[in-house]
């Protein structure tokens, strides 16, 4: 008896408790991936597959087993689907190019200028006191078709008399980037701030010219940072809606996926088409960021 | 094996060198000549200078005047990468992303030297530690990354290797371990070393020359021996090691000797072991050279320095020595090491005794006091 007691207490004051407390720690994450990721999910899936109402208006459906929704809307809205993955390769790869410059000056070349730093750190983030929306709003009224930039390429012939800035790829994917360089450029100064200076000493000592020096030493330490910032940017601008829209810089050649997805909600009302492209989205995300990630062997970020 | 790796190390010679950073002259004006093969040691406190010369001979700064010959090669407007120099770096700059081996072979790549890999495992081979190649350098102890970052710098076989105070960083025990590889290693592949530290035992230990620096200049160079037995400075004589310093106006001159007189005591030393022989003068005495004496002074000689009685303040015990500190009225506080060989006089506090030397342990300074307070 009296052994079988101590194995009791044992037994409670180790594993069993330990377990407890673990499940209580975990239970407000729990909750709330619940409410806010597992219900709206599981509602996105269900809306995806539903079934318009015989005989039924506009906007009305019925939960159903619609499997043909995926199929229908992939191949209806397919332009637009390769379009915003491109835009967002091409716009994620154009805020790296830009941001890695600003964000290596920031960190190492002005480490030891702490003023200068927090100034253009502030900088860099200073487009943030504005809604993008009304950022995005000027940038279309510096490319709209009266604007001194469009007269000047005009007046010098680069522009032909008939073209629009507005509503080209090359004006929507200017907007992308723009709107997403500060989630590029932050989690890279994070990443080259703690870079030490002394391997890339250690770098030309051993005979590495500067440029060497950087491809060998600074940007394979700096691939975390890449990793984080392109998944930063890539994922958001994959489903943007605002920059691509006709409201804004784009037109119905530049549609991306958020463009449809928001037609097909707001406007069309074919809500199962909506959800079907929102899932669908979702999935390629996650299936693009888990190879990407593999590969630059950064794991420990999902 | 090491024959594989012996390649002749080169000259070096620093010609009216003189650094400013803004708002203060971290050296002021060396000259420096270090011959080939040899182990040296540049010593002194912290900002004296000695970082910012190593820096300027591996091209991470750029003097602000003056000249660095390498082999009689003037490198001065050379950047690092292209100086024949290494350094093994005090917190050794390991590249955390490549594997040991991969560090040790990055030289040799950028260089583009035939075959680097075997090159680089022979490397690993002279530090011992090739059975460690393919592991990253976070995984390695202290030490064992002290030998990569020695072997990284020593397989590029330069005219020149320098070294940053790489033993800081380890225990007293692997300190004293590495000091001896070290000096093998340099013995057996035959580079010229110039090596940094703040540690004297360290630099006497090690090199073949020393040199004394303080606040930007070479207060003294020379074998470790000579720097000990004859400082010039006051500085030098109380950096490296302990020193008893009197200072008076000479009183008596003969051929072979210098007595000053310090508060009615007669303290004599050798002409040839004075830089200075005329007006105030300082002259000085190591702790385990001077013996005291209780009860009588010893008899009075001519060979011999006398001071005293004074007053047993402090008796320290350091295993192999006692540590006396006495005060003498009027001349001030003086330290006696004693052996420990369990003869030493019995004496305890507050006991009166008489110190003694003989004239020709004493050694005649150059300054009356030192300019920087970080000697003890």
């Amino acid at each position: 008896m009296a052994q079988l007691a101590t194995r009791a207490k044992i037994s409670a004051a180790g594993q069993p408790k330990k377990s407890r407390i673990v499940l209580l720690l975990l239970l407000p994450g729990m909750i709330y991936l619940g409410l806010f990721f597992i219900t709206p999910f599981v509602s996105l899936v269900m809306t995806s597959l539903q079934a318009p109402v015989l005989g039924g208006g506009i906007g009305e459906y019925q939960p159903g087993f619609e499997i043909g929704n995926y199929a229908f809307v992939t191949g209806e809205y397919l332009e637009q689907i390769v379009r915003a993955f491109i835009y967002a390769t091409v716009a994620t790869l154009l805020a790296l190019a830009f941001s890695y410059p600003i964000a290596y000056f920031i960190a190492v070349k002005a480490r030891n200028y702490p003023i200068l730093q927090g100034l253009m750190l502030t900088l860099v983030i200073a487009p943030f006191f504005i809604s993008f929306l009304l950022r995005t709003f000027a940038w279309k009224e510096i490319f709209g078709q009266d604007s001194w930039l469009s007269t000047l390429l005009r007046d010098t012939s680069i522009m032909a008399q008939d073209e629009f800035l507005l509503g080209t790829p090359m004006v929507v994917i200017f907007g992308l980037t723009y709107n997403f360089i500060p989630f590029m450029t932050l989690p890279l100064y994070t990443n080259l701030e703690r870079l030490d200076t002394a391997l890339l000493e250690a770098g030309s000592d051993l005979y590495a010219k500067p440029a060497s020096t950087f491809w060998k030493v600074t940007f394979p330490l700096s691939i975390p940072g890449i990793t984080s910032g392109t998944l930063l940017t890539f994922i958001p601008i994959a489903g943007d809606y605002v920059t691509a829209s006709r409201s804004f810089l784009g037109s119905p050649n530049t549609a991306m996926l958020g463009n449809v997805i928001e037609s097909n909600f707001l406007r069309i009302q074919d809500y199962p088409s909506a959800s079907a492209l929102s899932v669908m989205l979702m999935a390629a995300i996650v299936v693009l960021v888990s190879i990407y990630v593999r590969r630059t062997g950064t794991e420990d970020l999902l | 094996m090491a024959t594989e790796f012996v390649a002749r190390g080169a000259d070096l010679e620093l010609v009216g060198i003189r650094k400013e950073f803004p708002g203060f002259v971290a050296i002021e004006d060396l000259d420096l000549k270090i011959p080939a093969g040899e182990f040296f040691a540049l010593l002194g406190p912290s900002g004296c200078g000695k970082t910012t010369t190593l820096r300027l001979v591996a091209g991470l700064d750029s003097p602000t005047k003056g000249k660095i010959l390498i082999g009689n090669k003037d490198v001065t407007a050379d950047k690092p990468h292209e100086r024949p120099v290494n350094t093994v770096f005090q917190n050794y700059a390991l590249f955390p992303h490549m594997s040991v081996l991969e560090n040790v072979a990055f030289g040799l790549k950028q260089r583009k030297v035939s075959d680097p890999m075997p090159k680089a495992v022979d490397a690993l081979k002279l530090v011992e530690l090739e059975h460690l190649a393919q592991r990253r350098p976070t995984q390695l102890s202290g030490g064992q990354q002290q030998r990569v970052a020695l072997a990284r710098a020593l397989v590029n076989r330069p005219s020149l290797l320098l070294l940053d105070e790489p033993l800081g960083a380890l225990d007293l025990k692997l300190r004293r371990q590495m000091q001896v590889e070290l000096k093998v290693i340099q013995m057996e592949v035959g580079l010229t070393f110039l090596h940094v530290t703040h540690d004297q035992e360290e630099a006497m230990d090690m090199a073949d020359t020393v040199a004394v620096m303080n606040k930007g200049r070479i207060e003294q160079m020379g074998a470790p021996e000579a720097l000990y037995e004859r400082p010039k400075t006051i500085f030098v004589s109380k950096f490296l090691g302990q020193s008893n310093i009197f200072v008076g106006d000479v009183a008596e001159t003969n051929a072979d000797s210098v007595s000053i007189n310090v508060a009615g005591s007669k303290i004599t030393v050798p002409t040839k072991r004075a830089e200075k022989t005329t007006g105030k003068i300082a002259i000085g005495v190591r702790p385990e050279k001077a013996t005291f004496h209780e009860d009588q002074a010893p008899a009075a000689s001519a060979d011999l320095n006398i001071i005293g009685p004074g007053e047993i303040i402090d008796i320290r015990f350091t295993g192999v020595s006692n540590q006396y500190l006495i005060d003498i009225p009027q001349i001030g506080k003086v330290t006696v090491f004693a052996q420990n060989v369990g003869k030493s006089p019995v004496t305890e506090l507050g006991a009166k005794v008489w110190v003694s030397w003989k004239v020709e342990h004493s050694f005649g300074l150059s300054d009356l006091s030192a300019d920087n307070g970080e000697g003890k």
